[in-house]
């Protein structure tokens, strides 16, 4: 199974740190970026699998940008980790396209399941399409 | 001490608006009465008045008329009694035959005025007589009215009984024949001269009568007048063509207007006198009237003032009310979003440090298991200290939680509650608390009461709070604590009751307690969070929350939460 690749945008560089760090150690390709602009920057060469993305964050909103992501990629998981829920709840956040959400402090084990679960789900689908062709 | 925290409302307004309104109200009635008296006042004296001086001017008419009536049917007597003597001669007047002749003509003429009539010589004595008294050979020298008329030639008597023994009066004139005097005499019928005296009569008292110089009285008088009135009004004196008014004359309880006028060359005086009531009855009927017009009107005025002062109040009071609860509303939703974003940004600031916090701790953790350390004596320590890192940094992320979940707009899933059941478990958990401040927990739940649709961990907070206040209150501060929890169904709501015998709330402080902030406990023992969030749980669900305390009695918080009709309640379960 190839590496699982996870993109990490958090304005909070004391946390993206760390919190890349211990994916790597769990077998996740990480990057982290810290503003709205770097995460698109990056977004074209790097295709990650699943995105962890804050809701508050300066420049962009993680609302607006959850919106952008599910129209970029219909198929790409977002899961969302904030410090608050201000403004948007868990049903709210899974409406919008989300997977989940989750509030900071959050236990990596439990992220690592998730992202570990819907990388199955989604090789999953993918091999389902590519061997059953019409 | 009661205060709702709903009805804060500072009365001062109202009542200004309410003494505005009364004030208002009475200088209205005020200027709309007293120009409507002033003006019946000043009309009725006018028109009293005037009426007065034209009921004077028509009594003195009346008796001016029949004054020279009285005096013109007295100079026609003496007239007739002249022509005779003047015609005819003594021998021709002593024939009995002749003088019945001419009596009887007279009292044809003259329907009985002369009774009798008769010739007296120079002694006094009746020398011939007609009429129906024998009074032939009477002996008058001594009469009054035979030396009057022996000096002043013609005269006219005052009435008298004479020798008959009836009323009556004489008319007589002098005449000399052979240079003797005789004197004609006629005797006037009292009665026919009466009825002309009579025959004056104005509404139901008004009389006429004669009196002579004297004060006899010379026709009836049918009001028995006492003869001091007559005096009285003899000494006034009056001119020979004066009619003489006096108004106002108060006699035997009653008030009398009395008309005088001179008749007899000034002998008799002939009086008219009626009651002031009668006189006046049209005018005191027109003022009845009048006052009784006032009177209703004033009523009406008043009434209607009254009645659009009262709803002119209702109004104001309640257009105050509503501007109150506008104002509460305003009040309580900006107390409401201000807690909520605070709760919110304190949940952010916090919930970022402390995730980096265990993301550090947790990295240390990852850390330990790469390096060999088997022979570390404090790897167990460490693992374990980690560990606590890890619990509390939850343990804060649950307290920012439990923010966020009150300042959330969203409603936490509602669902049907038995409250008491709450209630229960509170007190389990509460009781070992209790129990070490020696406080006795009472409770009188109503069995089978009703369920209610609330989120049971945000009902959990509001009785565990209120429970927890109730502890606090007692403290150290009654040896004996009670707590009493009341639950029941009233109307359409549930009540809760949590009571204690604490210390109580001073009354300064009881219309704060709702706020934010507020707390009355020492620093770092209370946030005074807890009751605004009580109250803005209870207020989502449609709620009240009153309080009740009494400085030294203690202090009970009563919760009344409406009941949700069963299809309400399905219709949010299915939302």
């Amino acid at each position: 199974m190839s590496q699982i690749k996870v993109m990490l945008i958090d304005d909070e560089l004391g946390f993206t740190s760390i919190f890349t760090e211990r994916l790597i150690l769990r077998d996740i390709d990480v990057v982290a970026v810290n503003t709205a602009e770097d995460a698109f920057a990056k977004l074209k060469e790097f295709l990650p699998d699943i995105i962890l993305l804050d809701l508050k964050m300066p420049g962009m909103n993680g609302i607006e940008m959850l919106k952008i992501l599910k129209k970029y990629d219909p198929a790409i998981d977002v899961i969302i980790i904030t410090g608050h829920g201000l403004g948007l709840d868990r049903e709210e956040a899974v409406k919008m396209g989300a997977l989940e959400m989750l509030l900071k402090p959050i236990d990596i084990n439990e992220v690592v399941k998730m992202i570990e679960n819907a990388y199955k789900k989604k090789n999953m689908e993918q091999d389902f399409l590519k061997t059953n062709k019409i | 001490m009661n205060t709702k925290k709903n009805n804060l409302k500072t009365m001062s307004g109202l009542e200004y608006y309410r003494l505005f309104i009364k004030k208002m109200v009475i200088l209205l009635v005020i200027f709309s009465l007293v120009p409507i008296f002033l003006i019946s006042f000043v009309f009725r004296y006018y028109f009293l008045t005037s009426y007065s001086d034209k009921l004077q001017g028509h009594m003195s008419e009346l008796v001016q008329k029949h004054k020279q009536n009285i005096d013109n049917f007295l100079q026609e007597r003496l007239n007739n009694i002249k022509l005779l003597a003047e015609s005819f001669t003594i021998e021709q007047l002593s024939n009995e035959e002749f003088l019945q002749k001419h009596l009887s003509l007279l009292q044809k003429e003259y329907d009985s005025t002369f009774v009798d009539i008769g010739v007296v010589n120079n002694d006094g004595i009746q020398i011939a007589y007609a009429g129906n008294y024998k009074l032939v050979s009477a002996n008058y020298k001594d009469s009054e009215w035979f030396n009057q008329v022996l000096k002043s030639k013609y005269y006219i008597s005052d009435v008298f009984l004479g020798l008959r023994g009836q009323p009556h009066f004489i008319v007589a004139v002098t005449k000399q024949w052979n240079n003797k005097n005789y004197i004609v005499r006629a005797t006037i019928d009292f009665n026919s001269f009466n009825s002309m005296v009579e025959n004056i009569k104005i509404g139901r008292t008004g009389v006429a009568f004669i009196v002579n110089k004297t004060g006899q009285l010379q026709t009836k008088n049918t009001n028995n007048l006492q003869t001091i009135v007559i005096d009285f009004l003899n000494k006034i004196e009056i001119e020979k063509e004066e009619i003489h008014a006096v108004q106002n004359l108060k006699y035997g309880g009653k008030e009398f207007i009395f008309i005088i006028g001179s008749i007899k060359g000034g002998q008799w005086r002939l009086i008219f006198q009626q009651e002031q009531g009668d006189a006046f009855s049209e005018v005191n009927n027109a003022r009845q009237i009048g006052i009784m017009v006032l009177l209703f009107g004033s009523i009406g005025v008043i009434l209607i003032y009254y009645l659009m002062s009262r709803k002119m109040i209702r109004f104001i009071d309640q257009s105050e009310i509503e501007r109150q609860r506008m104002n509460e509303q305003v009040i309580e939703s900006g107390k409401l979003a201000s807690i909520g974003e605070l709760a919110a940004g304190i949940a952010h600031e916090i919930n970022n440090p402390v995730a980096i916090m265990i993301e550090e701790a947790g990295w240390i953790q990852d850390l330990l298991k790469e390096e060999d350390l088997k022979d570390c004596e404090n790897l167990q320590e460490f693992s374990r200290s980690l560990l606590q890192i890890r619990m509390q940094g939850m343990r804060c992320k649950d307290i920012t939680f439990k923010l966020l979940s009150f300042a959330r707009k969203t409603d936490p899933r509602a669902v049907k509650i038995q409250v008491n059941n709450i209630i229960e478990e509170i007190i389990k958990l509460s009781k070992q608390r209790a129990r070490y401040r020696h406080i006795t927990i009472k409770t009188e739940f109503e069995s089978g009461l009703p369920e209610i649709m609330a989120s049971p961990s945000e009902l959990q907070q509001v009785f565990l709070n209120l429970f927890n206040n109730a502890i606090d209150a007692i403290g150290t501060y009654n040896d004996e604590g009670l707590v009493t929890i009341v639950t029941k169904k009233v109307g359409e709501n549930v009540i809760i009751s949590f009571s204690d015998n604490g210390q109580g709330i001073p009354s300064a402080n009881i219309s704060r307690i709702f706020d934010p902030f507020f707390t009355t406990k020492p620093i770092g023992k209370g946030t005074g969070i807890g009751l605004a969030i009580c109250h803005g749980i209870i207020q989502k669900l449609g709620g009240d929350i009153n309080v009740i305390s009494e400085v030294d009695v203690g202090t009970t918080f009563e919760l009344s939460i409406p009941l949700i009709v069963e299809k309400d309640a399905e219709e949010l379960l299915t939302e």
